[in-house]
């Protein structure tokens, strides 16, 4: 697909995830032909129309069963998810978790920009707890989810942080991404300057700490966890965790074993094997 | 109408018209837990492989133990395509299924029971029933155990029928295999002295129905309507299932699955129906052939995907086979409730087909019809099921599901490395929803490094953008809707299909699994003296209305037949050719029309008219 210009507002953090993802699959020298953007709705999720790859937007909170039914279809392809923080962890919940613990090859990006934007302005599942928003008034009732803790917990086998103010960054959290076996969750700080006035790019900039340079081990999973707690004055941004040693959902299916089924012919039932089929209800 | 219709049913009590024809029904009743369907199941295979036509339904209530369950089947030296009423044995497990089935029997039917139930057999002799007591606790008890009560009843009944033990004997040694070998002996003893007990018994001699072994008849496969539909989905390149379980689909799922390794199919069981539709259409833009099963239930939660298939012009297969609604309904019961539903299901307007398979056989060949349709016109298609087509067993004999009945066709789709295709670049662009003249966009699946597209969700131009610009958005709706005259003006859908003369005083007009029921019906009103004939519908949309009102035109006194409350299809049909059918014989009540009733339901509905 051609290349639209992007309808973000000036200055909204899905710019940097974008050129962050590109300069990603450039790197990793990924052909457009060999990556398939799979999407849901929201103003981050119309992320594939501005860039050249195949591109699937979906409904709001589905992208992920989408994009394990085109994996699990078509291993060949590398898939990227990119979707919002209320299509992610808001209706799409339930496909999250389940996501998290199938492990399918996945690279699932979240612009994460604790509101709902594309609809103007309504509290998301990470909206601080106590924000007023113009569905809530009186503040946001809930206590936010923590992406990373319930990542953890559900059985992810990757957990990043990453921060749209720092797209080379950015870029590299995706790349580990993209190198990793299984199920890869980026959850990526995006300010939207139009509707969240609390998270902005200073906001994050004050509190943002590296995981990396504070001698974190992404292997240890305690301590992946222990750090997952933090999200306030400190905020943790890299890989949480990664585990190399747990396969794909894909390397486990069966039926796979004959490569990707859109290599197979339709026709290649043969005869002796449809006949023993129909012998079985004999 | 005469007093003779009031009975008018198939299974008048005569056993057979001829002298070698048989058309038997039994009925085996018992606790859930029991192990009645497995009985049931049993019997039903020793009959087909005996030789005989089987037809079989199981009737039980959704829950594991407890609660009365039956298993009814027919066995016929003609083919069959539906349950009889009334049943010529009864075997019952226990004391309650007496009670529960001795009205609905036969005259002259046996009911063989375990000696010790506390059963009054004159009361049973009063209702001009066969009472046949048999030790069959106690034989079972001999050999080991009485969980061997199931062997006995079933040597038993078949020691009354005459039927010859040796089938039962293969079918106990298939049945135990798994549990080894001293099972299998044991079991084997048991069916044999409760066959012999039978042979003695003083009853024996004044029961009617006899059901010998047939030598010489061809082999049969004995399969319920959800097998039919995954061999023809098989056959026709399925290579992706995802669901998520729900009765009575859930077999559909299963089965595929058993398979999966060796046939190279991608199953995957989801954490709910939205995951799994959603999973099918990514595997259908990847270029699978991809289908999702589910009843009426989970179809609801698929209602949101189904759109995002319309509008992506992506090929998938959604299979509802239906129950009890609404909510959660009646779970293990038939009903066509969904018609009118699936065929507006999800918001707005976009190009779906809906084929609602009549028999086993039909439902094979429109599964196979299904994905060549969707990959074709690039659009959603609902195979509509129900729970009575889906779970009942029938013989067919194996050349009846031919698998070059439908061939595989992509339609305008390439694989990437195929040569291009005809209309597929314009100034060298590849254009995923390029306009055409019969609405269907070359597709190239995903790979190509010469077509790389996006498809949204939103509306969007040739090339794939989002756009809500007018002259698009008309272009676009017309370009999709259009999908529908071309399949229309390629002969894709059918008419009705007749059955019975060709003139008739009465005509029937039905659509999927009252299909076989329907049409015996049209032999029990033909015995009563009434010229009926049935149009069948299979294909619903895009509706061939042409033929069909052709086809109506001719109709002298029409009465719809149904299983719903409200009529759906006779609206249906008022919709779509004006036409408003005289009478409605409908059951809503979980339970399948009969021959006998739908019979009776028509005289009732124009009786006085006719002849
Ligand atoms: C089923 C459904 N419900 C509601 C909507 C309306 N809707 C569109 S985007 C959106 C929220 C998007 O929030 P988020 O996922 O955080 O993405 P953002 O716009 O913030 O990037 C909602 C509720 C919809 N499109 N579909
Ligand atoms: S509303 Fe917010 S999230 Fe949406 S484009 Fe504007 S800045 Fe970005």
């Amino acid at each position: 697909m051609s290349e639209q210009r992007p309808t973000w507002c000036p200055g909204c953090g899905d710019f940097a995830i974008l050129a962050a993802l590109r300069e990603a699959l450039v790197q990793e020298g990924l052909a457009p032909h060999q990556v398939a953007v799979v999407s849901g709705i929201g103003c981050g999720s119309k992320l594939p129309d501005y860039m050249r790859v195949l591109g699937f937007m979906t409904l709001h909170g589905r992208p992920l069963p989408v994009a394990t039914g085109l994996r699990l279809a078509r291993p060949d392809l590398r898939v990227v998810v990119v979707d919002g923080d209320g299509d992610a962890y808001g209706i799409g919940g339930n496909h999250w978790l389940h996501t998290c613990r199938r492990n399918p090859g996945l690279v699932h990006l979240v612009e994460n920009n604790q509101i709902y934007a594309l609809t103007k302005g309504q509290y998301s599942p990470t909206t601080d707890q106590g924000t007023r928003t113009t569905t809530s008034p009186e503040g946001a009732p809930e206590r936010p989810v923590n992406p990373i803790r319930t990542a953890l917990a559900a059985g992810a086998t990757f957990v990043a942080r990453g921060f749209a103010g720092e797209p080379k960054e950015l870029a590299r959290l995706i790349r580990a991404a993209l190198r990793h076996r299984g199920y890869a969750l980026v959850d990526i700080l995006q300010p939207c300057v139009t509707f969240n006035k609390i998270n902005t790019y200073d906001w994050y900039a004050e509190r943002i700490v590296r995981l990396e340079e504070a001698g974190h081990d992404p292997s240890d999973f305690d301590a992946a966890w222990a750090r997952s707690g933090e999200f306030g004055e400190r905020i943790p941004v890299g890989v949480f965790y990664r585990s190399e040693e747990v396969p794909a959902y894909e390397e486990r299916v069966p039926g796979l074993k004959r490569g990707p089924l859109v290599e197979r012919p339709l026709d290649e039932l043969d005869e002796a094997t449809w006949e023993a089929l129909k012998r079985e209800l004999i | 109408m005469g007093e003779g219709w009031a009975t008018l049913s198939a299974g008048d009590g005569k056993p057979g018209r001829k002298a070698e024809e048989q058309d038997v029904s039994l009925v085996i009743g018992g606790d859930a837990g029991q192990g009645v369907e497995s009985s049931g199941a049993g019997f039903s295979t020793a009959l087909a492989r005996a030789g005989y036509h089987v037809f079989s339904i199981a009737d039980y209530r959704s829950r594991i133990r407890g609660g009365h369950n039956f298993y009814q089947i027919r066995a016929a030296t003609r083919p069959v395509a539906s349950h009889l009423d009334p049943p010529a044995l009864l075997l019952a497990l226990t004391a309650e299924s007496v009670e529960l089935h001795l009205e609905n029997l036969a005259d002259g039917a046996a009911v063989v029971y375990d000696r010790s139930f506390r059963l009054d057999a004159a009361a049973v002799e009063r209702a001009g029933r066969l009472p046949v007591p048999v030790p069959m606790n106690e034989i079972a008890l001999r050999h080991g155990s009485k969980v061997m009560m199931n062997t006995a009843a079933l040597a038993a009944a078949a020691g009354l029928l005459r039927f010859p033990l040796e089938r039962m004997e293969e079918v106990v040694r298939q049945n135990f295999a798994r549990k080894g070998e001293r099972v299998v002996e044991a079991n084997l003893a048991v069916a044999r002295e409760a066959y012999a007990e039978m042979l003695r018994h003083p009853a024996a001699e004044r029961f009617r129905y006899r059901l010998p072994g047939r030598e010489g008849q061809p082999e049969r496969m004995l399969l319920h309507g959800n097998h039919a539909l995954c061999l023809g989905a098989l056959a026709a390149g399925c290579r992706f299932v995802a669901a998520y379980p729900m009765t009575p689909a859930t077999t559909i799922l299963e089965w595929m699955t058993a398979h999966a390794e060796p046939l190279g199919i991608v199953t995957k069981h989801a954490e709910d129906e939205l995951a799994a539709v959603c999973m099918a259409i990514g595997a259908g833009f990847g270029g699978a052939r991809a289908m999702c099963s589910t009843s009426g239930g989970g179809f609801s939660l698929m209602t949101e995907a189904l759109g995002l298939a319309g509008m992506t012009e992506t090929p998938v297969v959604v299979v509802d086979v239906q129950r009890g609604g609404p909510s959660t309904g009646l779970p293990t019961r038939t009903e066509q409730g969904d018609l009118l539903f699936v065929l507006h299901a999800s918001q707005g307007e976009f190009p779906r087909f809906v084929l609602a398979p009549g028999d086993h056989v039909e439902a094979f060949e429109a599964a196979m019809r299904a994905f060549n349709l969707a990959e074709k016109y690039q659009v959603p298609v609902i195979l509509l099921s129900d729970q009575f087509l889906a779970s009942s067993l029938r013989t067919l004999e194996p050349e009846r599901l031919r698998r070059d009945a439908v061939p595989p066709e992509r339609g305008k789709t390439r694989r990437p490395g195929e040569p291009p295709l005809p209309e597929e670049r314009r100034d060298g662009d590849y254009l995923r929803f390029a306009f055409t003249a019969d609405g269907i966009s070359p597709r190239v699946l995903p790979g190509d490094p010469d077509a790389v597209y996006g498809v949204p969700s939103d509306e969007h131009d040739e090339a794939g953008h989002i756009t809500e610009e007018i002259a698009n958005r008309r272009r676009m709706m017309e370009k999709r809707m259009r999908k529908l005259e071309t399949a229309l003006a390629a002969g894709e859908m059918r008419g009705p299909r007749r059955l019975g003369p060709e003139e008739a005083e009465v005509t029937l007009l039905a659509w999927g699994s009252t299909l076989g029921p329907a049409a015996e019906a049209l032999e029990l009103l033909a015995r009563a003296g009434v010229r009926a004939n049935l149009l069948h519908w299979c294909d619903l949309w895009p509706f061939a209305g042409e033929a069909a009102e052709r086809e109506l035109r001719r109709v002298r006194r029409g009465v719809v037949v149904e299983q719903n409350y409200t009529g759906q299809f006779r609206r249906f049909l008022r919709m779509m050719t004006g036409y408003e059918a005289e009478g409605l014989v409908r059951r809503y009540d979980g339970r399948p029309l009969e021959p006998g009733e739908i019979a009776r339901g028509v005289l009732r509905e124009v009786g006085a008219g006719v002849r």
